[in-house]
């Protein structure tokens, strides 16, 4: 199949490509893919080495690593990690893996990072409260026709949406 | 039958199982492009419609495997994770999600694959995204009653909640993504030509 003129390969067998890793992730698992979660239980472990006191009384921390209970010891955990291997990996032999910093055409790089930072803020936040982010929701939830997925997927296009307009100095 | 039970497949068995499943979905990502900011927000000024394609034609063609396998009897619907429902807390995440995404330009997961290709954005972005899960933990007590009762439905599928067979679901969804690739080509070309008319004096 013929590349894309930016050199990424075509959107839609990236598409099959991305479809049978998930299907092969309900078959052989029982459940989808995964990111948010696995970085949740990343922020629990390193709350449990500055206060393991503040983890077992928080109730939400608790739940992912109160007691005795390995906040790292999850298959998110691990999924994770594999998903930083296989960017960085494609990343290599594409000649991609390179320092640098995606921007629009009208923003320095400080302003550039501090909107990365508070865009990631809204974004940590806004995914424990949807219980899942594009990854185990959108995608996930997608697949296996959940209702509550399919309305969460269909309300981030929407919010995005909404703000491009006011924020197009971002990306324009 | 299908899904395995990993826990019989020894120590290493779940997370070697995870990793592997990890790096291919990282693989694809950043084949996709979606490594780059530049990319994923191009998908909300209708230049490029990239995010829309590889999302749809990813959930159909997982869907019509998953739901093939199960018709044939060689999975088991029954022990597959299907996200519970809970719409209000699930649709004031993702406005919130979808105004996050467009101001930072990413995901969690492609955020992920920019940072493994030592984007700087990316690793910023992975930073915030730790710091407004932990800012969550911290802030959620009052609003836990509207987070976990709120539209709480529990396991609910959209062809239970439209009270039909789930191949007809199946259909309705290859039919709105085959539509929405129609759509989203056209927008592209639309982009393209008034571009070029634009860079004409």
């Amino acid at each position: 199949m013929k590349r894309s003129e930016d050199g990424f390969w075509n959107p839609y067998l990236c598409g099959v490509l991305l479809g049978l890793v998930l299907f092969l992730s309900f078959f052989v698992t029982g459940h989808g893919l995964g990111a948010s979660g696995g970085l949740a239980r990343g922020v629990t472990a390193g709350l449990k080495v500055v206060a393991p006191g503040t983890v077992d009384t928080t109730v939400y921390f608790a739940n992912l690593g109160g007691g005795d209970k390995a906040a790292l010891s999850h298959w998110l955990v691990w999924e994770v990690l594999g998903v930083i291997i296989g960017g960085a990996l494609s990343g290599l032999l594409a000649g991609r893996f390179r320092p640098g910093t995606h921007r629009g055409p009208r923003l320095s790089v400080r302003a550039r990072l501090v909107f990365a930072l508070l865009g990631g803020l809204l974004v940590g936040w806004a995914t424990q409260l949807s219980r899942g982010c594009t990854s185990g929701q959108a995608l996930s939830g997608g697949a296996i026709l959940s209702a509550g997925s399919w309305a969460f997927m269909f309300a981030v296009f929407g919010g995005g949406y909404l703000v491009a307009y006011p924020f197009r100095k971002l990306w324009r | 039958m299908a899904p395995f039970d990993l826990a019989a497949w020894g120590r290493w068995g779940e997370p070697v199982v995870h990793v592997v499943l990890g790096v291919l979905f990282g693989f694809v990502l950043e084949r996709a492009g979606f490594g780059s900011a530049k990319k994923l927000s191009a998908q909300f000024y209708l230049g490029d419609m990239a995010v829309l394609k590889v999302m749809f034609t990813g959930i159909i063609t997982a869907m019509l495997l998953v739901y093939w396998t199960v018709g044939a009897g060689a999975l088991d619907f029954e022990r597959l994770w299907v996200n519970p429902t809970y719409l209000g807390s699930g649709i004031l995440g993702g406005l919130l999600f979808g105004v996050g995404f467009l101001v930072g330009g990413y995901c969690p997961g492609t955020a992920l694959v920019s940072m493994a290709t030592l984007k700087l954005d990316g690793l910023f972005f992975v930073l915030g995204v730790l710091g407004g899960i932990g800012i969550f933990g911290f802030s959620i007590a009052p609003l836990d009653h509207f987070w976990n009762h709120s539209g709480a439905y529990g396991t609910l599928t959209l062809f239970d909640w439209l009270e039909v067979s789930p191949p007809v679901v199946v259909l309705l969804a290859v039919l709105m993504a085959l539509g929405m690739f129609v759509g989203g080509e056209a927008v592209e070309r639309w982009m393209k030509r008034r571009g070029a008319a634009e860079v004409k004096p």
